[in-house]
């Protein structure tokens, strides 16, 4: 049930997204939330969603894939655009009761679902195509000038590593304990919110307990395979910056210049 | 010298009171280069304990462990001994560290740090030792726990040890998987020399073995080939340890008065011994 999510997980391949530097994929992903909502018309809309499709196109992922992160989020999006939906200022165009509708609020429902799916979309290609290795590995590398200030860069690094690796494992082992507890007896699925919450406590204890039980475990092999912290590690899968990334550079920051004279020139919508 | 030689090794977890409950009770062996032991007792006689003293994740309260002319006990030496002796745990999944198989094997090289390519190249040579290569891209929680214990052993033969031990590796594994692990070992005893500590609770395992250790509270209770020790099947069977089927049998029948001097190992072995009698 819980491993139905495609959220976050990643897909080998050698499509051009996968070969990109996962650090410039980052640093792109970030110039790209905050771009996203910066766009105040319909033309730097479209720029935004257009670069996001060519970056899914580029990614070689089923679109399956990526309709099914969309499904997680779905009820955000459709309860958000509601919300903006009814919540617009200026004359009404439809009116009943309190709930009135007015161009603005359809134009800040359109802008809000689209910013969302665009984030989600871009979030998900940026993990279907980068390997957690990679990922933490580039976190660990921008966060390099922190170590002046002694922050542990290296630590946190292998951490969320070790945490994206445990994280299938975990959930197959609740679904384990979910099947046991209810073979006992246990019942999950009836009462009010209240009680379902309680019902959630013999789950999550014995699953405390042996992600503890697991942690010395891992701790014990890593020691074993000769883990003694960052200090003169080198890694496998060297990352460098090649003339795919640079051409990726330019249409994000094309993107972004678009983005700009767009909301220079253009009458805003919101 | 031989490889690892234990001499006198007593450990407790009690640190209180080291005396009343000793894990490993005044152990003494020796481990040459290119065998294959196999260490078997009952759960909590030691024999896990025991493992962790040949690379230093324990070190003895008395006694002491040489690996190749090092004591475990030089703190400097640590990591020399680790790389050297290469301990596989029971559970594969807690063994696996990576999201992505050849990332995984990966990770013991990138800790001594090895330079790239030739991380790939040793990545890549154990991968194809344990035949898990074609699985090098896939994701650990996706394979058989036959696979994962087989890529939990391609991680240690990154780091290219002289000696890798197996704490139960097949303890958890299902027959299938149980039979590729321990193929795998006895591929990599015959035509690599690897050295071979098989730690299990298994006796048709150990007796693939060249050399068996009989483990009871914390004490050898007997060592020698396969052959030796599972003739001894009245002092097993006082201690609460199986032996293997086929030897079992012919002791049975020696109990009803047939004459059968040899103990069989195998099934093979006790048809052709059966065929004899017979005749």
């Amino acid at each position: 049930m819980v491993r139905d999510v495609s959220f976050g997980q990643y897909f080998p391949g050698k499509s051009p997204m996968h070969r990109l530097d996962p650090r410039g994929k980052l640093i792109m992903f970030i110039a790209f939330i905050v771009i996203i909502f910066c766009t105040f018309n319909y033309v730097s809309l479209g720029i935004t969603a257009a670069f996001t499709v060519l970056f899914l196109v580029l990614s070689q992922i089923s679109p399956k894939f990526y309709f099914k992160s969309l499904k997680v989020i779905i009820f955000i999006v459709i309860f958000t655009s509601l919300l903006n939906l009814f919540y617009g200022s200026g004359e009404p165009l439809w009116q009943w009761g309190i709930l009135r509708i007015t161009v603005n609020g359809i134009n800040r429902a359109v802008f809000v679902t689209v910013r969302i799916v665009c984030l989600i979309l871009a979030g998900s290609c940026l993990t279907f195509t980068t390997s957690p290795t990679e990922l933490t590995d580039a976190i660990e590398r921008l966060m390099k000038p922190l170590k002046v200030i002694r922050f542990p860069v290296h630590e946190i690094a292998m951490m969320m590593s070790l945490a994206l690796r445990f994280v299938p494992t975990l959930l197959e082992e609740t679904d384990k304990i979910m099947a046991a507890q209810k073979a006992r007896g246990a019942d999950m699925e009836s009462g009010n919110l209240f009680k379902r919450v309680k019902a959630l406590i013999p789950i999550l204890i014995p699953l405390f307990v042996s992600a503890f039980r697991r942690a010395y475990d891992v701790a014990t092999a890593m020691e074993c395979r000769c883990y003694r912290g960052g200090a003169g590690r080198t890694r496998m899968k060297q990352i460098h910056l090649s003339a795919r990334d640079v051409a990726a550079f330019i249409v994000t920051a094309l993107t972004i210049g678009g983005v700009i004279v767009c909301n220079i020139f253009l009458k805003r919508v919101l | 010298m031989s490889f690892i030689s234990i001499e006198n090794v007593s450990f407790s977890y009690d640190e209180e009171n080291p005396a009343a409950s000793k894990a490993v009770d005044g152990v003494s062996m020796e481990i040459e280069a290119g065998e294959f032991v196999a260490v078997i007792g009952h759960n909590g006689c030691g024999k896990s304990t025991l493992a962790k003293h040949l690379n230093a994740m324990l070190l003895p309260d008395s006694g002491r462990v040489v690996v190749d002319g090092d004591d475990t006990a030089e703190e400097e030496k640590t990591f020399d001994i680790r790389e050297k002796v290469g301990l596989v745990l029971q559970n594969p999944d807690n063994q696996l560290v990576a999201s992505i198989v050849e990332e995984d094997v990966a990770f013991g090289p990138e800790n001594l740090g090895v330079p790239p390519e030739e991380i790939r190249q040793r990545v890549d040579e154990a991968l194809k030792a344990v035949d898990m290569y074609d699985y090098r891209e896939h994701a650990p929680y996706k394979l058989s726990g036959g696979q994962k214990q087989r890529v939990a052993i391609a991680g240690i033969l990154a780091i290219r040890p002289q000696c890798i031990v197996l704490d139960e590796p097949t303890a958890m594994l299902d027959p299938s998987g149980r039979e590729e692990v321990i193929s795998t070992l006895l591929k990599l005893n015959r035509e690599r020399k690897m050295t071979v500590v098989l730690i299990t609770h298994y006796m048709d395992e150990a007796v693939l073995a060249d050399r068996v250790v009989v483990m009871d509270s914390g004490k050898v209770l007997t060592q020698g080939t396969p052959e030796e020790v599972f003739a001894q099947v009245e002092l097993l069977k006082k201690h609460r340890l199986d032996v293997p089927q086929s030897a079992e049998l012919i002791y049975r029948l020696r109990g009803c008065g047939l004459q059968i001097d040899k103990i069989p190992l195998t099934q093979d072995d006790c048809v052709a011994l059966l065929e004899e009698a017979i005749k």
